[in-house]
């Protein structure tokens, strides 16, 4: 499929993760993203491959979870209710280095919340979100071609770290509908999984394991991960930034917030307020070199979430002191507006402006 | 000097690490037993629970997985969707099986799944200490039910190859027991059994729910334990063929 056609953001993330070889599909319904198993349903049987609806979001971690140790390519899709449920298998699939994709369509939380667009799962994606020290790859993308640009390295990266790769979107993402082309492109060079378990032919037994009994041996794993997580800092980070050379607010927005932080930006700059956007694609590994080399010169950060500020935090241990950190956000499933952010971002323009005189 | 009796290839030889008078270690044998006489080494699969017999990998030479507690259906059910010419079988206690991972259970024996389940049924959560499982007896003392477990207020033994064998998608459930030499020859033809359905490709799950001893937990000789299986456990579990 590599012609240009319209597509809603979940539609492109199954067509994304089918081109990108998704052996299986396993899912339990929650909304806003039940067009992605539906999609699922219908085309992967075309393809002869495997899609499954699970008893329960616990189910469907742990189905991906037995076809990842097989060596198969294997996700899940959900939203923040299933997504907590899902954080047991997520923390094993850290523990037993095991590769997978799994879609957070993210809605107002905490509780049931509500269906509504939201970005309040920021900590729960970038910190690892289960127990035990580890992390997982998180991408929040701003557009239904970036979905699917992201899901199509997901699979490669989820492969290469054999780590749980995260993609964030919200409901308006999710249902939007955008031109895209989706189109296998060649990807990274991916070591063998020697390590799955196919029946002992011809080799030793393979285990997959979490569990690390000897003194040490747990911490000696938990180093080896965070060695490999420095790599991915080091290499993975993909971040866009946009007028940000002489800007003296720096705005820092993801997803579909960064839509509309753009449009204030572009609004700012009508009315002579030298404004710009940092946009992270990945929020895990976040783009902390990128944010403290624009905080060098003195600048005004202004972030704007669909949460009460949570990669707020991130931006502050980025700036580390250097610029002053606001944030301007709505929760709950609100969306903020152009004229919300606009307006924080001339209320913050003022002092801005003194300093220039 | 003719050799009349040897290990099985597919059980290591090695220190044990369960108690005396465990009953896992003849399960484990009676499994590895069976995977060499029906020849599958080379796809099967094993799926380690939580639990005492987490570390069956140590014992079973060949490919297994550990898997988050009672969710081994679950992961037996991606396996095998994903590998159909594989043999996949999971090995699951009954806290296991019967408390956390109900749900898993039921649903991957409700769709039909291909897999073996083999069920060790010791009434007790045995690797925590010996905490009461819905497995339990009614005035069983345990570590949570100091003065024996009461109907009333936790319930009754949950008899899941019961509720199992009522399921469609379930082709093969057997209760067995490993309380004697007979018996445990019993539980052997009933495992290799389960598995020969799987390797036939024959529809459905199939389980082996095996009565076994823990006389730690059960604070009992491992003589005693035997005896307690046979009058007490046997009463609330009856063994023989339930489905198939």
């Amino acid at each position: 499929m590599s012609k240009r056609i319209l597509m809603s953001g979940n539609e492109a993330l199954a067509e994304a993760a089918i081109v990108a070889g998704l052996d299986a599909y396993f899912g339990y319904p929650i909304t806003p993203q039940n067009e992605i198993p539906a999609y699922m349903s219908r085309r992967m049987p075309e393809e002869g491959r495997v899609f499954l609806q699970s008893e329960s979001e616990l189910a469907a971690i742990n189905m991906v979870y037995g076809a990842a140790a097989t060596g198969k390519r294997a996700m899940t899709s959900s939203s923040s209710p299933g997504i907590s449920l899902m954080q047991e298998g997520i923390s094993y699939l850290a523990g037993a280095e095991l590769p997978a994709v799994v879609v957070n369509v993210m809605r107002g939380g905490p509780g049931l919340g509500n269906i509504s667009p939201s970005q309040s799962d920021y900590f729960q994606s970038t910190r690892g979100g289960g127990h035990g020290d580890y992390r997982t790859i998180a991408m929040g993308p701003a557009s239904v071609q970036e979905l699917v640009d992201c899901m199509l390295l997901a699979f490669d990266l989820a492969d290469l770290y054999r780590m749980t790769v995260l993609i964030l979107a919200d409901g308006i993402l999710g249902q939007m509908m955008e031109p895209v082309v989706i189109e296998k492109k060649p990807g990274r060079k991916l070591p063998p999984k020697d390590w799955a378990l196919t029946g002992i032919e011809g080799r030793k037994q393979n285990i997959i394991r979490s569990l690390y009994l000897g003194e040490g041996v747990m911490e000696k794993l938990n180093y080896k991960l965070q060695e490999m997580y420095k790599q991915i800092e080091e290499n993975e980070v993909i971040c866009e930034e946009y007028k940000v050379d002489d800007a003296e607010i720096v705005v820092v927005a993801y997803g579909t917030t960064s839509r509309i932080v753009r449009s204030a930006v572009e609004q700012a700059r009508k009315e002579g307020i030298k404004a710009g956007l940092i946009r992270p694609v990945t929020l895990w590994p976040f783009p902390t070199k990128q944010i403290s080399k624009a905080a060098e010169d003195f600048k005004i950060f202004l972030t704007v979430e669909m949460s009460c500020g949570q990669m707020m935090e991130d931006v502050k241990l980025a700036v580390n002191g250097k610029s002053p950190v606001f944030f301007y956000g709505r929760t709950g499933g609100m969306v903020p507006t152009v004229d919300n952010v606009f307006e924080k971002i001339r209320e913050l323009s003022i002092p801005a402006k003194k300093k220039e005189k | 000097m003719k050799t009349v009796f040897k290990r099985t290839p597919s059980l290591r030889d090695r220190v044990t690490h369960y108690c005396p008078g465990c009953g896992h270690g003849i399960a484990h044998r009676l499994v590895a037993e069976t995977i060499d006489e029906l020849d599958i080494r080379s796809k099967v699969i094993g799926i380690a629970p939580v639990g005492c017999a987490v570390l069956a990998y140590d014992y079973l030479d060949i490919d297994m997985v550990e898997v988050a507690h009672g969710r081994a259906p679950a992961v037996a059910t991606g396996m095998k969707r994903t590998n159909p010419d594989k043999i996949i079988f999971s090995y699951q206690g009954d806290g296991d099986l019967a408390a956390i991972g109900t749900a898993e259970i039921i649903h991957a024996a409700h769709r039909g799944e291909q897999i073996t389940v083999i069920f060790i049924n010791n009434a007790v959560f045995g690797m925590t200490g010996g905490q009461m499982a819905p497995t339990t007896l009614i005035g069983q003392v345990t570590t949570t039910t100091p003065l024996g477990r009461e109907a009333d207020n936790q319930g009754w033994p949950l008899q899941m190859s019961e509720l199992l064998a009522v399921l469609p998608g379930t082709n093969y459930i057997e209760r067995c027991s490993l309380h004697d030499v007979g018996h445990i020859r019993e539980t052997k033809k009933a495992i290799k059994h389960a598995f020969e359905l799987q390797v036939s490709g024959a529809k459905g799950l199939s389980l082996v729910e095996v009565l076994s001893p823990c006389p730690t937990a059960w604070h009992m000789s491992p003589a005693k334990s035997l005896k307690w299986i046979e009058k007490e456990m046997t009463k609330v579990f009856p063994l023989g063929r339930l489905k198939g």
